[in-house]
């Protein structure tokens, strides 16, 4: 049996808008093993955003229990949220969010920065072995503004894996991209599932749940579906057979 | 963080906003440097006459005859008959706590040598006198208390007197000059002391034992008054008390009665005018350190700027595992990094404005150590209060709405 990664159980968020109460999360509960690549999809209001902030450790659930690498989380205050932040989970987000002015090394090595564990070397070794990764081995001096958005979106995946996370949380990753770049990030995701990493991809896009191996459905707060995937495509193939834009 | 990665972070950050950074520092550049060339104007300016008084010697204490005011009438001294050389000898032979004395009697007249005459005073004192005054002969001699005794006819001069006497450079020692119409034996000459800091000319002065004064010149058996210095220019207090009560046995007044002579101290003096321009200093250096508080609410105001503009970083920092508590330092830093190095800047430009102070208006200035660590102190302090605000601000953003912030 796997190991346990992500385990949540009944997990309700509401939040209070004036007199209103909102609920975003209504009970959900699923468990994701070790070596997932999950979609978790929903159109906009179904609750994703919500989830994907509580799975992060961002924001905490009204009620329900949620074990991340068989630690309790849910009732952790904010300092310690920022731990288990720091070294179980690597963000990705749809804007990339690097520091402006800033070379790829040093973007990439900003986690370690949080960890006082970890040397200055150890941090650039670190930091230049995930660019290498992900395939940014001859980028690693250029400054954020220099770089197209799929190398800017390397250098921000290369930064959610420098901490060893036990889970990489993506959220419409390849939502700014352009189809081919995005089926290349795609194919550095499924390149990175291969590894054994853990991946939970949230997106509005139906078509990615193709290249996943599981998808979870959300709708108004509850999950409607969660399907496990036994035809994974290949997005290098996709990206491969794209045609190259020369115009 | 550690405070290594903090300040790696911190510089970073204001590498990339060089032009606002360096203008929010120039708010506390101009801010210190006013209250370093405030103060080191003021200090000079105290420095300066604290050497002058010191000069005419800050242990210096002097008893006039008579009390400050009799009967709501304030006399002159000059009039009073109450200080006798027994007076003098009582102090000499009873006080513990004083250095030098010397009776003083003096007479203003014409001085006369050839068909050259010039006017000034002639003081009667003893030996004693040039320690007191803190002066020197330096050619001659001082008489000595042998002419003391015997009210011998000879003077010692000051420097005005010697070149109005003598225009042609005539050595004036062993000459016989006329005060008047007594002859007198010049046998030294006083070194040479300029203007005192009362616009006085301290060489235009004549010294003679204050017997000859007293005996030969004014023909009268009392003193104008007594100068002595205290052992100890801390002690100057307890000299006076001490003096105070000789002379009140001496002149056999009872309990109640106001004394019929008034002491003063050199000090006394001193603390007068160092105190007025210890007001002028604090009054100047508060001007500064308003403009220094507005350089500090400059870098509040600019910090909360940066704050509003970095908040989707805040928000990238804290999802990757900043805490609260990296954030608020982090902002932190940079607020005191602009205000200090402000800080050494201001203490540059400081150095500089009171070097074009003493170079073009040629006013007596000084720069403290102790001025220069307290601006330092105060950049530090006004970085940590003015950054605190924007960096609590920054530390409180929630992560969520930051990270998406547009």
């Amino acid at each position: 049996m796997p190991k346990e990664i992500i385990k949540i159980d009944n997990l309700k968020r509401y939040f209070k808008v004036g007199d209103e109460t909102v609920k975003a999360l209504r009970g959900v509960s699923f468990t994701i093993y070790e070596g997932e690549f999950v979609t978790i999809m929903g159109t906009s209001g179904s609750g994703k955003s919500t989830l994907l902030n509580t799975l992060g450790c961002l924001d905490t659930p009204t009620a329900g229990d949620y074990y991340l690498d068989g630690i309790n989380v849910s009732g952790m205050g904010k300092n310690e949220r920022a731990r288990i932040r720091n070294r179980k989970i690597g963000f990705i987000f749809q804007n990339y969010n690097l520091l402006p002015k800033t070379t790829a090394l040093e973007n990439v090595e900003l986690p370690l920065l949080y960890n006082s564990a970890i040397s200055a070397k150890q941090r650039s070794e670190m930091a230049e072995k995930c660019l290498r990764e992900v395939g940014l081995g001859d980028r690693l001096y250029h400054k954020s503004n220099q770089m197209s958005g799929g190398q800017q979106q390397r250098v921000a995946i290369a930064r959610a894996l420098v901490n060893n996370p036990a889970i990489i949380l993506a959220d419409e990753a390849t939502g700014n991209l352009d189809t081919r770049t995005s089926f290349s990030i795609l194919t550095l995701f499924q390149k990175l599932y291969n590894e054994g990493k853990t991946l939970i991809f949230v997106t509005h896009n139906p078509e990615i749940a193709m290249y996943s191996s599981r998808n979870i459905l959300l709708k108004d707060g509850r999950i409607v579906s969660d399907e496990y995937n036994s035809d994974i495509k290949s997005a290098e193939e996709v990206y491969i057979n794209l045609p190259v834009d020369n115009d | 963080m550690n405070i290594k990665n903090l300040l790696k972070v911190a510089l970073k950050a204001l590498n990339n906003n060089k032009m606002r950074c360096f203008l929010t520092m120039l708010g506390v550049i101009i801010g210190v440097g006013a209250v370093i060339a405030m103060l080191a104007i003021g200090q000079g300016s105290k420095n300066s006459i604290k050497a002058q008084i010191s000069e005419m010697g800050s242990n210096m204490i002097m008893i006039f005859p008579g009390a400050e005011n009799r009967g709501g009438v304030r006399q002159s001294s000059d009039d009073m008959q109450t200080l006798k050389p027994a007076d003098y000898e009582a102090i000499v032979n009873q006080a513990t706590t004083v250095a030098k004395i010397t009776p003083t009697v003096s007479s203003s007249g014409q001085w006369i040598f050839g068909n050259n005459n010039y006017p000034s005073q002639l003081q009667g004192v003893n030996s004693q006198y040039l320690d007191i005054r803190q002066r020197r002969v330096t050619q001659g001699e001082m008489f000595t208390e042998e002419d003391v005794k015997r009210a011998a006819k000879v003077a010692v001069i000051g420097k005005t007197l010697v070149d109005n006497l003598f225009p042609d450079g005539t050595d004036p020692v062993g000459k016989v000059v006329r005060f008047g119409s007594i002859p007198m034996t010049i046998i030294g000459v006083l070194d040479e002391k300029g203007y005192n800091t009362m616009g006085q000319d301290q060489d235009n002065i004549a010294l003679a034992p204050y017997t000859t004064v007293m005996k030969r010149v004014l023909a009268t058996d009392y003193l104008q008054g007594i100068q002595a210095s205290a052992v100890d220019e801390e002690e100057t207090q307890r000299t006076i008390a001490e003096i105070t009560d000789i002379l009140r046995t001496q002149h056999k007044l009872k309990d109640t009665d106001v004394d019929n002579f008034t002491i003063r101290s050199m000090q006394e003096l001193a603390e007068m005018i160092s105190s007025t321009s210890a007001m002028m200093t604090v009054l100047l250096a508060a001007v500064a350190g308003i403009s220094l508080l507005v350089g500090g609410i400059g870098i509040m105001n600019i910090m909360i700027v940066s704050v509003t503009e970095r908040t989707r970083e805040i928000g990238l920092r804290m999802s990757i595992g900043a805490r609260g508590k990296d954030i608020m330092m982090q902002f932190l830093i940079e607020a005191v990094i602009i205000s200090v190095t402000g800080g050494i800047l201001g203490i540059l430009l400081g150095a500089f404005a009171t070097w074009m102070i003493k170079a073009i208006a040629n006013w007596p200035v000084m720069i403290e150590a102790s001025s220069v660590v307290l601006s330092f102190v105060v950049c530090t302090i006004i970085g940590i209060i003015f950054g605190f605000y924007p960096a609590a601000k920054a530390s409180n953003l929630d992560p969520i709405e930051a990270i998406r912030y547009e």
